[in-house]
């Protein structure tokens, strides 16, 4: 299943949506914590997880889903939810900490909630698996339409809510797909190290369900493994569990030093840039010309930019609302 | 004999499963989840029935997979459905509480209120069987410290069918801890006065709402599931000494009736808390600092009869030594009173 020139230009948009809105974070979260870096200083205060790089992940999986299908993603949520549709206005502010952010701050960018777009996420690994089976048994129950998407890294694959959770879909034929994002690092452990196995994909043989792996960090040939999966268990058919080879152009977290690193690999993965490569793609086959390029990257920049307004001009919470939403 | 032949005795068990099943007739989206509850009826016979009535899509037994089927509560309540989902001992906790503190409490909160979690997670507590360290926990503090969960435990069959069919109308996550010695499983040991009569129609027990069981003026004997029936064994046992006990049977730890304690010890100036969970950092604690903060005039230092720190150990003479009993409470007392 190849994607269409509009699915592609979508693909397209939203990488460059998701990765000059991760540009302008990185910039922002640095406001303050100079000369000392201190995270709990500056207008994003807190962990901050950047997913440049791992584009191809998210929008050759989300490309197949409406916005009734579940997706829950990981502590490296911001492309995913981009994908899916969450309010870009509102997740900026809910980074910010600011009152119309999409928890009113009670979360912050590793709890990133949007009901209208069934998106969600767990900073735990592995942990938004099992809600993920859930939500894709209450449609199976419901006899409603929807799949439900897990997205997990490389890591996870190596926690026990993996395990259970692919053979707990496999068992009830539940309609999900298990998509993890392998950019290699753990942290700073490297997957040969954690992982006894290449590739995760092959462990969907375990479970009895289909298993694929997606190289080269490439959006169309994500687009179209994720296609199958997802049309296998909209027909009813069970679950899927696909890697996908990606880079995290950035540190594991900011601030992080990359020491872990062997010499010369982040040089090698910015001349793989998903980002230049797909542009390169749409000029070669698509008919998709310099001017084309230069006003839809305007055009991207000016929504993140206006949702980074948003987020600035947005006003905190009283302290005090903290005691609310606790219960419904 | 015209009021005892209208009286319909059931146990926690039964009353359990009634409620469920009333709830499922109602309320397409109830459905039960969790290991050896399908044709088994539940380990403690709590859904006994269920499944012969509602069928293997609504009661489904699951994998021995914990963190599998309580994440996936979490993610079917978000979607839509009501699960009910057993956790066989609580004390198998350790193996899935991320799902239930990082997931099934917060998650209401991390979406500003605009995600609803309506899980009830039901659970067996206590010891008194020598089934050692590892099934014989209590566990009341752990779930109610945590933030973003109600937490339920009832001491008899009308409260358990009360409490239930408030927990699954509820729209927050609810903890239903149900004592393993009260459920009516002769195999367990049966607490008599924990089968009493329950009416067949659906009713609601006030979540967070303690009860009266025994009305008294000279002490107040705060508990809850098993810790009931101590103190009110322990009352009969003072009210030989001309004593008067009252009894408060807490029914919830989460949210925390304080009004009612409070109002109790105002009127007795004494206070013991009676409590099979651990000693340290716990209800019985939390309770008293709730009195003593409030300024309560007291006759008395409050006094716990709690289970010492220690792992539950299995010898029965360990055992039985180390459980809350109604000699304890009465010795509580004493030492209060004796100048």
């Amino acid at each position: 299943m190849k994607p269409s020139k509009e699915q592609q230009l979508w693909m397209y948009e939203h990488m460059l949506v998701s990765r000059y809105f991760e540009e302008s974070i990185e910039k922002i979260y640095m406001e303050g914590k100079s000369p000392a870096f201190n995270m709990a200083n500056g207008p994003i205060p807190g962990e901050m997880h950047l997913s440049n790089g791992q584009e191809p992940c998210a929008v050759g999986v989300c490309a197949h889903l409406e916005p009734s299908d579940i997706v829950t993603s990981t502590h490296r949520p911001h492309h995913v939810a981009i994908a899916k549709g969450v309010d870009l206005d509102r997740m900026a502010a809910e980074i910010f900490g600011k009152k119309t952010g999409l928890s009113g701050g009670r979360g912050g960018h590793m709890h990133i909630f949007d009901p209208k777009v069934n998106f969600s996420c767990s900073g735990i690994i592995a942990q938004g698996m099992g809600p993920a089976v859930g939500a894709a048994l209450s449609r199976q129950m419901q006899r409603k339409d929807g799949v439900a998407v897990a997205f997990l890294g490389e890591g996870a694959a190596n926690q026990g809510a993996f395990h259970e959770s692919l053979n707990l879909a496999a068992v009830w034929k539940l309609p999900v797909i298990f998509v993890i994002e392998d950019n290699a690092w753990g942290i700073s452990v490297a997957k040969r190290a954690s992982t006894a196995i290449e590739r995760n994909d092959q462990r969907a043989a375990a479970y009895g369900m289909p298993g694929h792996f997606v190289p080269g960090n490439d959006p169309l040939a994500v687009y179209e493994v994720a296609g199958e999966a997802i049309a296998r268990a909209r027909r009813g058919e069970g679950p899927t569990l696909i890697e996908i080879e990606t880079y995290r152009l950035a540190g594991h977290f900011m601030g992080d030093a990359e020491g872990y690193r062997p010499e010369g690999e982040k040089d090698a993965l910015f001349a793989r840039d998903p980002i230049p490569k797909m542009r390169e793609h749409l000029k070669a086959n698509e008919g998709w010309s310099d001017a084309d390029d230069a006003a839809l990257v305007e055009l991207t920049r000016s929504r993140v930019d206006a949702a980074i307004a948003f987020a600035r001009d947005s006003a905190y919470p009283e302290p005090e609302e903290a005691l609310e939403k606790v219960f419904v | 004999m015209t009021v005892a032949s209208k009286e319909r005795k059931l146990t926690i068990a039964r009353a359990m499963a009634e409620a469920i099943a009333q709830e499922m007739r109602i309320d397409e989206r109830v459905f039960v989840m969790g290991e050896d509850i399908g044709p088994l009826g539940g380990v403690f016979g709590n859904t006994r029935g269920l499944y012969d009535e509602f069928g293997a899509e609504r009661v489904r037994d699951t994998p021995i997979s914990e963190t599998a089927f309580m994440g996936a509560a979490v993610g079917a309540a978000s979607d839509g459905m009501r699960p009910i989902v057993e956790l066989m001992f609580v004390d198998f906790f350790g193996v899935c509480f991320d799902a239930i503190y990082n997931l099934m409490a917060k998650n209401t909160y991390f979406a500003g209120g605009e995600v609803q979690v309506p899980v009830v997670l039901m659970t067996s507590t206590g010891g008194g069987y020598s089934d050692a360290g590892q099934h014989s926990q209590c566990l009341h503090a752990t779930f109610a410290h945590l933030p973003g969960m109600k937490v339920v435990a009832p001491s008899n069959a009308y409260d358990a069918k009360g409490l239930m069919t408030a927990a699954i109308r509820d729209n927050n996550p609810v903890i239903f801890m149900f004592h393993k010695a009260l459920q009516g499983m002769g195999w367990l040991g049966t607490e008599k006065d924990a089968i009493v009569h329950v009416p067949e129609e659906a009713y609601e027990v006030p979540i967070g709402k303690a009860a009266v069981v025994r009305e008294g003026s000279d002490v107040t004997i705060v508990g809850i599931t098993s810790g009931v029936h101590h103190g009110l064994k322990a009352a009969r046992r003072l009210a030989e000494r001309g004593v008067s006990a009252e009894v408060l049977d807490l029914r919830s730890l989460v949210p925390l009736d304080r009004e009612s304690i409070i109002a109790s010890v105002r009127k007795t100036g004494r206070l013991i808390v009676v409590d099979e969970d651990y000693h340290s950092y716990g209800m019985s604690g939390e309770i008293i600092s709730s009195v003593v903060e409030q300024g309560v005039p007291l006759r008395a230092a409050p006094q716990r009869v709690a289970y010492p720190d220690i792992p539950i150990p299995f010898t029965r003479p360990m055992e039985q030594w180390a459980l809350p009993s109604a000699d304890k409470i009465v010795t509580a007392f004493e030492k209060m009173t004796s100048h």
